[in-house]
């Protein structure tokens, strides 16, 4: 029996898992794909929000400040990148001033530090490159960007390394309710709960309508991307965000934390959970929509698009807390944005309900550090000579357009939580996410998977399941 | 680590520098080169048709690579493998790495940068679609079945009609795969003709034009590609669109100069080439720093390659001795149909012998002629039965020309209709 049953591993899963791996919790996370991180959590903005956005008496407007605060501390405990670059909401028309005022009562409604509205001039002088259209805009100096996935895998290791177990190719495909808990079945096991999460992200509606009356719907709401080059990561240094107006929402430009440049996202309601397909009329959208913010927007540099699925409930807000109608049944449910920034907070939210229930005994063993990934690019001379020295993989780069070598990839294979697909390597290093997006480095690192993980050759995938890169040996089919 | 010349590179652009520099005299040089072997990608190219120019015979790309690591090992010219030159600073200090050695420090008196290119992803065309498995590039498709014994995949379509993709459409049929279509955006390929003929023609693989991939289909694995014609804007048109199921997608859409390195160090680089902008002598807006081969600019013909490279070479040994004067130069004018040259500029004062300038065409042009004009003067007019963008095309200026036109400021190449 399982104290804690957490289904997903996306950041919102992983975070619960961490917050409560400070507690002697003999727990579990089950996730249906191949890794972590593989939802939700790897296709968004990846912007820490500073909190003008949502409505004060919403849990989104909430959390979110107060959340994004949390971040300093985290990203120096877990060892992820994390930038405070701040976040400029631009203003194109004099008219829609009282609605830039507007964002910013709610924003210190909300409890948002430091908020400035500044003139189109201020912009410039802030970001040469801010079209001059703008002619006003909100400064949030707490605006922040993530490695998205590295959050959400450092959240997990910790969690892991802290006694959280973690099962993947888990899809859980039905919960019944029993006297003292649940009964969850997965294809290949069934195992009992006391408590049962559900962070499930586009899918927390199946499972809570699984156990509980109060039926939820989620409706995948998409938003398409596209990311360019570093060579022009430097166009802006802040995130660049629209003031909605009556065309809509706007979407931003905006650095990543790795120095790309990143556009999007529109949004469209689709029916399809799984669809993360990216369109034309889509990515002609948002870049339409991207020139208005800024002088000139490098078309030619797109590396690569993507799209991601916002949990979108008919509550339009986070649902978080035990079902009404079934105890020990938690939701982490419709978790769209800022779910990302919001997710460490809510791993406390739920941690605390848990410890509220089953009043568990510290876990003393718990250390709250992970050591990341040494990356050989972001070292000194002096330190390259020193690591190459102690580990001679690291002299040898296998992704050349992001200097990731041997080491880092080995690393990564093989630490807690380790990689067994390309894109988890991808992920956890960044090898094959440049400038030639893996063109040189897929069989180099398709040979070190299958030496480290004696995977065969032909077994090895993308993303798990079916995503298989070879189909076989030459002449075979002859 | 001292060194007169530090070459950047170990395919055949670095190899044939590097041969020319020593046999000129320069014995302190060193190539560097990350992969385990030299040859550069003539590696992986196990069909033949390399040399005809060079050779007069048909190699493989690794036979041809070979003539010239025979070369270098005959005139003990030293190398170092599995060592990736991450960094080069304004005083020619190169930064490289290898797992036995650690971080090197090497300071260079001039550098030949060799780096090749790399192929153009996905990303680069914004194809929408999912991102499922069975998209790669044709080169690491290449690689796969050329070096590794293993296919990427059984019904293969290719986009682009670049040589890797043609040659790439003939190797999958060889080994076993079906490859339903060559799918081109432009009217016309860019690949060579022959390869045309050798790689599509020859075993019916239809080449469509005009057309492009407008959708990916599949979750996990590829299942198929909505291909479509596209107008005279390139834009696809909606009626025309088809299904072809299929579980490979090769992209073979452009080669794109590795100039990551160049850029570090601040030399020019050319926004049509993305090679660096050089002189006759192949040196770049940086002193003492020579580009060559397809970092310079992407070659369809290894045997070109080598014969700038060994220029450059040679042009890097005498900038060592104190023979490249510097003097003004002549800027080479591409208008009219004629996309760039390389060179980019002419420095007449150390003009020996005539000067090469390799240009391509931007359309493909019948009965036309490439027309050179010294300023407002028409010096040469060489008539062509046809040009395409697809083929590299060369002009010879003879060396009197430059004292028969003394003071010219421009050198102009057009394409003229006849
Ligand atoms: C376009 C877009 C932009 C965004 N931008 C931002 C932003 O800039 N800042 C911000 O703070 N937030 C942003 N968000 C929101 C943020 O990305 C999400 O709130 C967050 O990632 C949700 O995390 P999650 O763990 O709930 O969901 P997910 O990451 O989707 O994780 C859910 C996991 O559950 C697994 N799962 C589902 N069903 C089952 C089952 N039956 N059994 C086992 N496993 C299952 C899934 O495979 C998945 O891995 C954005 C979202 C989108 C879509
Ligand atoms: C797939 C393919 C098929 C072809 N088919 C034909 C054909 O049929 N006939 C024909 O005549 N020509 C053909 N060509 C053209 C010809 O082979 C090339 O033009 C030629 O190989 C280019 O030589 P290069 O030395 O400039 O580049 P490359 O051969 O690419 O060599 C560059 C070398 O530099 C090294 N390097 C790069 N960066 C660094 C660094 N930072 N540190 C250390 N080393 C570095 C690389 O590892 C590589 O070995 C083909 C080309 C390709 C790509």
């Amino acid at each position: 029996m399982y104290d804690v049953v957490i289904v997903g591993a996306g950041v919102v899963g992983c975070a619960i898992a961490r917050e409560i791996s400070r507690y002697k919790l003999k727990s579990i996370v089950l996730e249906k794909e191949n890794d972590v991180c593989c939802g939700t959590s790897k296709a968004n903005s990846a912007i820490v929000h500073a909190g003008h956005d949502a409505l004060p008496e919403t849990l989104k407007g909430k959390l979110n400040a107060k959340a994004n605060l949390m971040f300093d501390k985290l990203a120096e405990d877990l060892d992820f990148h994390f930038r405070r670059n701040g976040s400029l909401v631009l203003c194109f028309d004099e008219k829609d001033m009282d609605k830039l005022y507007e964002l910013k009562a709610r924003g210190e409604k909300n409890g948002v530090p430091e908020l400035q509205i500044i003139s189109g001039d201020e912009v410039r002088k802030m970001e040469p490159n801010v079209s001059d259209q703008v002619v006003a805009a909100l400064y949030a100096p707490t605006g922040g960007i993530v490695c998205p996935f590295n959050l959400t895998i450092a959240l997990a290791e910790n969690a892991h390394v802290n006694g959280v177990e973690f099962n993947f190719n888990s899809e859980v495909i039905n919960i019944k309710k029993l006297e003292d808990g649940f009964e969850v079945k997965t294809k290949d096991k069934t195992i009992r709960t006391k408590i049962l999460v559900n962070a499930a992200g586009v899918y927390g509606d199946k499972l809570n309508n699984m156990v509980s009356k109060h039926k939820f719907t989620i409706t995948p709401r998409k938003g398409e991307y596209n990311l360019f080059d570093k060579y022009v990561g430097n166009l802006t240094d802040k995130t660049l965000f629209q003031l909605p107006t009556k065309l809509g929402k706007g979407v931003l430009v905006t650095p990543t934390i790795d120095g790309n440049l990143l556009v999007g996202p529109n949004a469209v309601d689709i029916e399809d959970k799984e669809d993360v397909s990216t369109t034309r009329e889509g990515l002609d959208d948002i870049m339409e929509k991207a020139s208005l913010s800024v002088k000139f927007l490098p078309k030619g540099n797109i590396i690569t698009s993507f799209s991601g699925l916002r949990a979108r409930s008919e509550k339009d807000d986070f649902i978080i807390g035990e079902a009404p109608d079934v105890p020990g049944f938690i939701n982490a449910s419709s978790i769209e944005s800022p779910g990302l920034t919001c997710a460490p907070l809510i791993g406390v939210i739920v941690s605390d309900i848990i410890k509220e229930k089953l009043n568990p005994k510290l876990n003393e063993n718990f250390n709250p550090k992970r050591k990341g990934i040494t990356r050989f690019n972001d070292l000194s001379l002096e330190e390259k000579k020193k690591i190459i020295k102690e580990r001679p993989e690291y002299g040898r780069i296998v992704c050349r357009c992001e200097s990731v070598t041997e080491g880092e990839i080995l690393d990564a294979i093989n630490r807690p939580l380790g990689a067994k697909d390309l894109d988890g390597i991808k992920r956890r290093t960044r090898a094959g996410a440049g400038r030639c997006q893996s063109g040189f480095c897929i069989s180099r690192t398709m040979e070190l998977l299958h030496s480290e993980l004696n995977i065969p050759p032909t077994e090895i995938t993308k993303f798990g399941k079916a995503s298989k890169i070879l189909v076989g040996t030459n002449k075979e089919s002859i | 680590m001292n060194y007169d010349l530090v070459i950047i590179g170990g395919g055949p652009a670095g190899l044939a520098a590097a041969v020319a520099a020593k046999e000129e005299g320069i014995d302190n040089l060193i190539i560097l080169e990350r992969e385990e072997e030299l040859g550069g990608i003539l590696n992986q190219c196990i069909h033949n048709g390399f040399g005809l120019h060079t050779f007069k015979e048909e190699l493989t790309g690794p036979e041809y690579a070979q003539r010239f690591i025979d070369k270098v090992n005959e005139l003990s010219i030293e190398y170092k493998l599995d060592t990736m030159v991450l960094d080069i600073t304004e005083d020619k200090t190169i930064y490289a790495i290898n797992p036995k050695e650690g971080l090197l420090e090497i300071h260079a008196k001039a550098i030949i940068l060799a780096m090749g290119c790399r192929e153009r992803p996905r990303g680069a065309l914004t194809i929408p679609g999912t991102r499922c498995s069975g998209i790669m590039t044709a080169g690491a498709a290449q690689k796969f079945v050329n070096m590794k014994n293993y296919m990427p995949g059984k019904e293969v379509v290719v986009l682009g009609s670049g040589d890797i993709g043609l040659i790439m459409a003939r190797r999958m049929t060889f080994e076993g795969a079906k490859v339903k279509a060559v799918v081109e955006l432009l009217p016309y390929s860019s690949g060579l003709k022959r390869n045309i003929v050798q790689c599509l023609d020859d075993y019916n693989i239809p080449l469509k034009l005009s057309h492009t991939v407008v959708n990916i289909h599949g979750k996990e694995r590829l299942e198929g590609v909505t291909i479509a014609k596209v107008d005279g804007n390139r834009k696809p048109i909606k009626e025309t669109e088809e299904y072809i199921p299929c579980d490979t997608l090769l992209l073979s859409v452009g080669l794109i100069p590795e100039n990551e390195l160049s850029r570090k160090v601040g030399v020019e680089l050319s926004p049509v080439t993305g090679g660096a902008v050089v002189d006759n002598h192949f040196q770049t807006s940086v002193e003492g720093i020579f580009s060559c081969g397809n970092v310079l600019h992407v070659h369809d013909l290894v045997d070109n390659v080598t014969l700038e490279s060994y220029s450059a070479g040679k042009n890097a040994s005498k900038y060592l001795k104190g023979q490249l004067r510097k003097g003004e130069t002549i800027k080479l004018k591409a208008t009219d149909g004629v996309r760039y040259t390389v060179p980019h500029f002419i420095n007449p004062s150390t003009i020996e012998k005539d000067i090469t300038v390799r240009f391509r065409v931007g359309d493909v042009f019948k009965g036309a002629a490439i027309a050179v004009y010294f300023d407002d003067t028409k010096v040469l007019n060489k008539k062509k039965r046809i040009l395409a963008p697809g083929e590299m095309e060369e002009v010879k200026l003879a060396s009197d020309l430059f004292s028969q036109y003394p003071g010219v400021k421009t050198i102009t190449l057009k394409v003229e209709r006849s």
